[in-house]
């Protein structure tokens, strides 16, 4: 079956006056019907850029840089902009991070979401209306009738994030790319919105792409992770895989900077040092500086993304030359923090 | 022991006057140059619409025997001017004149600028270097200087200030909104708006536009008073709204020749333009004041 949508070797570029940094550099992806995939990585890693480059939508000065945007199966990277970006917002649509900037301040919610049934899909208006007070109640707003008619800033912010949600399935979209979604919200509200995004994956079986730097709200959504670095994939495959197994250095230091309550530890492992600066050219394994396993391969050799030897099942893929001692990891750094101590 | 007083406790709710609403606080502060110059201007529109009823001259019946009489003479409140006409009655038909030629003269450059505005700063690219030069070349002229130039080659009269003062002010409109459109591009609201795959007109007129043209109808209100000067400037230049026709420009040039003897007769329809510039300019405040507000 072809996946929704597959994304091959994305480059972007950020013009400077002296260089240009490379913020993107090979990023590939792919997207199942129906499911949910995520993107993590730290701020700076090009993920928000990625997923705005795969749309077209890149701000001002950044530039596309290279790679292909596969639909069904379908390139939609060589077709005129009109066609392709027509193509792609027929079948994707997007959440933002900040509720209050996404949204209209001068536009009454209801209309806004009511908005694209009625101008692009050619409802009449009442059953526009009706769709987006449908839509309402889906992503859990109380009381949809009459929230219809308040304006942005009357909502609180998690009530902005399930109006956003719900304009982003007002195009019926197959895919929603969701940037951050929940990093403007505190933990709770967090929490029931992640419930909204996992209970329509579910029911209306929507195909979701998130990108954040939190691997613990990805973790509660998708079933299936990218890892990036730098502005490159450095490990992908199932979620379940990934938590106890990782298989590159970088996942399993994110990991173990993240309180887990089954397994106290004394200490959280930080990872030292700083990304590379993107904008001079790299050798090496551009995770190599920070790296508490590199050894003079890294620093000299980029490892390329490659499936995993030995992965039962599930594909999975890694971009470290020592993928095979990735068991004996956990061991290493424990004793290392116990020498420190 | 008694217990001792708490001044806050955090279990107790605290006094209902301690919970006032922030809408109601809002609303008791007073905008008081909106109320002003809204109150100051309506009084002279009021003035300018009712005109026959508050003077029972003709504002352009000459009568000889009773030029240059003074204000205070009888039946003629503010005095006559050279040709016996009733100052009265002049300066209240002139405000109609005026007034209506200024308001009009600004929406068309407003509509103009605004829409040429908006397309330059969202598309961007040569057509927005285009529209860049056009504005630059426009400006490098004095607005006062181009406006007489084209209203002496197309000859005075209404018709003539319209056209020149739309293709003069609308340099100012475009740029103050395709600013404006290039700040509100990169929100979020208008990319949700694109990635909705919303026709680009609707994404321009509905998202962008009412998010922007705040700025531009602030300017309005300064651009009337200017527009409302330049015509009365055309107007003591003998280029402006033709004679008889009362307008407070052609009464200040009359006026002008008795300046030593007769101040009055330039004072009163000047005061008149400085009234109704100061009431425009406290409206302008307050629309600053009540956006910046919310």
């Amino acid at each position: 079956m072809t996946p929704l949508l597959e994304v091959h070797d994305l480059h972007v570029d950020i013009p400077l006056s002296h260089a240009r940094l490379h913020a993107v550099r090979g990023v590939s992806l792919v997207v199942g019907t129906g499911e949910a995939v995520g993107l993590v990585g730290e701020s700076g890693s090009g993920k928000s850029l990625a997923l705005r480059a795969l749309l077209g939508m890149l701000p001002v000065p950044v530039r596309f840089a290279g790679g292909t945007v596969l639909l069904d199966g379908e390139d939609v990277t060589g077709l005129p902009a009109k066609q392709r970006h027509r193509k792609l917002t027929d079948a994707m649509s997007m959440i933002f991070q900040d509720s209050l900037t996404a949204l209209n301040p001068v536009m009454r919610v209801g209309d806004q979401i009511a908005e694209a049934p009625l101008r692009k899909l050619g409802k009449s208006r009442s059953e526009a209306n009706a769709i987006a007070v449908d839509l309402m109640g889906k992503v859990g707003i109380p009381d949809p009738e009459r929230r219809f008619r308040s304006y942005p800033h009357e909502l609180s912010g998690g009530m902005r994030q399930r109006i956003c949600i719900a304009i982003a399935l007002s195009t019926k979209p197959r895919l929603i790319l969701a940037d951050e979604p929940t990093t403007a919200l505190d933990v709770t509200i967090q929490a029931q919105v992640l419930g909204v995004l996992r209970r329509l994956k579910e029911e209306e079986h929507v195909a979701m792409l998130l990108v954040s730097h939190d691997l613990a709200v990805v973790s509660q959504a998708c079933s299936r992770l990218y890892v990036m670095y730098a502005g490159k994939v450095v490990e992908s495959g199932r979620l379940v895989d990934l938590v106890s197994a990782p298989k590159h250095p970088y996942t399993f230091s994110l990991l173990r900077s993240v309180p887990d309550p089954d397994h106290r530890v004394d200490r959280l492992l930080t990872i030292d040092g700083q990304p590379p600066d993107l904008s001079e050219p790299l050798t090496g394994c551009s995770f190599a500086p920070r790296c508490p396993f590199a050894t003079d391969r890294c620093r000299g050799e980029d490892p390329a993304l490659e499936h995993v030897e030995g992965a039962v099942g599930a594909p999975r893929q890694s971009a470290c030359w020592h993928v095979d001692s990735a068991d004996r990891w956990a061991k290493g750094v424990q004793a290392e923090m116990e020498r420190q101590h | 022991m008694s217990a001792p007083t708490v001044a806050f406790d955090p279990l107790e709710p605290p006094e209902p006057d301690v919970l006032v609403p922030r809408r109601r606080l809002r609303g008791r502060r007073r905008n008081t140059p909106l109320v002003a110059g809204l109150t100051l201007f309506s009084l002279i529109a009021l003035v300018a619409l009712c005109a026959p009823l508050l003077t029972n001259h003709d504002p352009i019946q000459q009568s000889l025997n009773e030029a240059f009489l003074a204000p205070g003479a009888a039946g003629h409140p503010l005095g006559t001017d050279a040709l016996g006409r009733d100052v009265w009655a002049r300066l209240l038909y002139g405000a109609r004149v005026d007034l209506s030629v200024a308001v009009l003269a600004v929406v068309s450059p407003f509509v103009i600028g605004s829409l040429i505005g908006l397309v330059a700063g969202w598309f961007g690219g040569w057509i927005d270097t285009i529209i860049g030069r056009v504005i630059d070349v426009v400006i490098a002229f004095p607005f006062l200087v181009l406006i007489i130039a084209l209203v002496f080659t197309m000859g005075p009269g209404t018709t003539s200030i319209y056209v020149a003062i739309t293709l003069v002010g609308w340099v100012a409109y475009a740029r103050i909104v395709r600013a404006q459109v290039l700040v509100a591009k990169e929100q979020e609201y208008a990319m949700a708006a694109r990635v909705s795959g919303l026709p680009t007109w609707r994404i321009l007129l509905r998202h962008l536009m009412p998010n922007v043209v705040l700025q531009a109808i602030v300017f309005s209100m300064s651009d009337i008073v200017l527009t409302l000067l330049a015509i009365v400037t055309l107007g003591f230049l003998g280029l402006g709204v033709p004679p008889p026709t009362p307008d407070w420009g052609t009464m200040i040039q009359e006026g002008q020749q008795f300046i030593l003897s007769k101040w009055y007769m330039s004072t009163i329809p000047g005061l008149a333009v400085v009234l109704t510039g100061l009431s425009l300019a406290l409206i302008a405040d307050g629309i600053v004041e009540k956006a910046n507000r919310r």
